[in-house]
């Protein structure tokens, strides 16, 4: 009896893991096959491709796509505002959260309920996006590189993270170095910030990954501005613009540009260039954001 | 720096004496952070007093004295529009769709995944399913529009030869379509990220547990049923109320990428709306209004949902 019972449920579990792969197959090739087909398409003739019928390799092979595209001055002023803002955006963000962070995380401080309380309702509340547009207007930050940084310096929710990590941290630690005379600031920096790289290092990704695919400040703030221009931003007027001329391309000789390659290929280039770079950054800090998400949503 | 001073008269007087010394002890402490108290003031509280302007007719460049206070006319009008009714409409179907799919699929996604024996598959699956979550909406809404594109998407194209339709639908140009698209897209590109904190919690429960089934005869989807789902359920419960929290709060993002004007009708939400009747057209005031309303709801709903988490686990998620 016991044997008959094994075997009627060793059948349902080989069905069950079945169901399983089967459903977990779909779901990746549904998740990948998009980039690779994109892939295949900004490496494939771009006549060849109107065509149709390109999977996950090119037919005929050809780098021509991309030579076009970074003939194009605004894919590459593009690209250099948008390097600048991720390490700028990056770098600040981070010196800001922790530096807030580490005074959070003192219970000495006699301003800390104050200051955490002035901060943690930032999370709740929210003018909305005119208010916000007007600010900027009367700051004087429109069509400033300022705007891509200093709006989003500090998100509360970041600040947390990282002084939950702090709080982890043994204090005697800043005592030791108090009574060595180290001031507070010195303690910061000497002593906690490279304690707390762990923590830095999910923040650092995701305040990188935001800079790198903002668009909506540049559409926004700097949409006249030539010269502040992101590779989100040009690639998402290619993607708007539903007609197949050149206006909402920039730069030099771009109707014998357009010409020659199909807006399609256009579009699927400037979408891999815009990806690479994340591509090759998220796979190695999987371990770091993975914790840092668990962490943050257990703290909050 | 107000709020210190009110706190410091209530408090007796041997305490008020002690702090000023304490002040200058801690002045480093002050320095690293006040900076970004002015800055928190400005960007976020700031934008609050902005919220003025939806009671004044505003005009840009006039000083706030000068502009002219009309009451509530522009929240009349607001209520008086077709279009709003038509933006909320679409704000709450996109956000109850988008909360369903994306609060069920995730846990579905978790299960099986847990269920894959082999380990270096289930990490592999993990990284790829993470990626969509890390490129922008820009580069999602891009691709979207490839696949259901009509000449040779691969949506259209997999129909076709399956021969389920004889020719190509026309997604992007169909209002009818587009709120399932959105949810759908949202799917694609968030569910692999929302299973984190589900696998965290499953790989928190005892193995055990899972033993002690075997050893009674249950099968695997009996173990799913009676132990993993149980056990992730708290998990599932906190995730429930927030994003009810945030229901309204879905933004124009994917509206503004994926949506064009032939499904204006479908695609405009109550921030896209402000966007386009407020910024766009220079209305300022109204469109002050119409993120008022926004807001005003959010933080109802927000409460509302810390409300019921209290009640059910006498803890605040605020």
């Amino acid at each position: 009896m016991l044997s008959k019972k094994l075997s009627a449920t060793s059948w349902q579990d080989r069905l069950f893991d079945l169901v399983v792969y089967v459903a977990i197959t779909i779901v990746t090739i549904a998740t990948l096959y998009p980039f690779l087909n994109v892939l295949a398409i900004s490496f494939n003739d771009s006549t060849d491709s109107i065509k149709g019928g390109i999977t996950i390799f090119p037919r005929v092979f050809t780098l021509k796509n991309y030579e076009t595209i970074f003939a194009f001055s605004g894919l590459m002023t593009g690209l250099k505002i948008s390097i600048l803002r991720t390490v700028i955006g990056t770098i600040l963000g981070l010196i800001s959260a922790s530096m807030l962070a580490f005074t959070l995380s003192r219970v000495d401080f006699q301003a800390r309920k104050f200051v955490s309380t002035f901060l943690a309702l930032t999370m709740y509340v929210s003018g909305g996006l005119i208010p916000f547009y007007i600010l900027i207007k009367n700051l004087d930050m429109m069509g400033t590189f300022a705007v891509y940084v200093l709006p989003s310096l500090v998100s509360a929710f970041n600040v947390f993270v990282i002084r939950s990590f702090i709080d982890g941290l043994p204090y005697a630690l800043q005592e030791s170095a108090k009574l060595d005379g180290a001031n507070d600031f010195t303690i910061y920096w000497r002593i906690i910030l490279p304690l707390t790289k762990p923590a830095l290092a999910t923040i650092a990704l995701f305040l990188a990954v935001g800079q790198w695919n903002a668009w909506f400040d540049t559409y926004l703030y700097n949409g006249s501005k030539d010269s502040l221009t992101t590779l989100q931003y040009e690639l998402m007027k290619v993607i708007q613009s539903t007609t197949t001329n050149a206006d909402s391309f920039r730069g030099r000789n771009m109707t014998q540009v357009m010409a020659q390659i199909s807006p399609e290929s256009v579009k699927m280039a400037i979408t891999i260039v815009v990806t690479v770079p994340i591509l090759i950054v998220y796979p190695f800090l999987q371990r770091y954001f993975v914790k840092g998400m668990t962490l943050g949503s257990v703290k909050s | 720096m107000k709020a210190i001073t009110e706190k410091k008269q209530l408090e007796p007087k041997p305490k008020a004496a002690r702090f000023w010394p304490i002040f200058s002890q801690q002045k480093y402490l002050y320095m690293m952070a006040m900076p970004f108290v002015a800055w928190a003031f400005v960007f976020s509280y700031l934008p609050l007093w902005g919220w003025t302007m939806a009671f004044q007719k505003y005009k840009p460049g006039k000083s706030f004295f000068e502009q002219k206070w009309v009451g509530l006319q522009y929240f009349r009008e607001l209520f008086h529009d077709e279009q709003f009714y038509n933006a909320l409409r679409n704000t709450l179907a996109m956000s109850i769709m988008g909360l369903l799919a994306g609060f069920i699929i995730p846990i579905i996604f978790a299960v099986l995944l847990n269920e894959l024996r082999l380990q270096t598959l289930k990490r592999f699956v993990q990284t790829v399913s993470y990626l969509p979550h890390f490129v922008s909406w820009v580069v999602a809404a891009g691709i979207i529009s490839k696949m259901l594109s009509t000449d040779n998407g691969a949506v259209n194209d997999l129909l076709m030869s399956l021969h389920l339709i004889s020719e190509p639908i026309q997604f992007m140009a169909k209002g009818n379509f587009f709120w399932g698209i959105v949810t759908v897209s949202d799917v694609w590109k968030e569910t692999g990220w929302n299973t984190i904190i589900y696998l965290a919690a499953i790989s928190g429960i005892g193995p055990e547990l899972y033993e002690a089934a075997r050893v009674d005869g249950a099968s695997r989807l009996q173990q799913v049923r009676n132990i993993t789902l149980p056990g992730i359920r708290t998990t599932i419960i906190i995730l429930l109320i927030i994003s009810i929290g945030h229901l309204i709060s879905i933004g124009f993002e994917k509206q503004f990428l994926l949506g064009n004007n032939l499904v204006r009708d479908y695609s405009q939400t109550l921030d896209l709306y402000a966007l386009n009747y407020g910024l766009g057209m220079g209305r300022f005031s109204f469109g002050t209004a119409i993120n008022i309303f926004n807001s005003v709801v959010s933080v109802f709903l927000l409460l509302l949902a810390n409300g019921i988490f209290k009640k059910i686990t006498k803890e605040s998620i605020i």
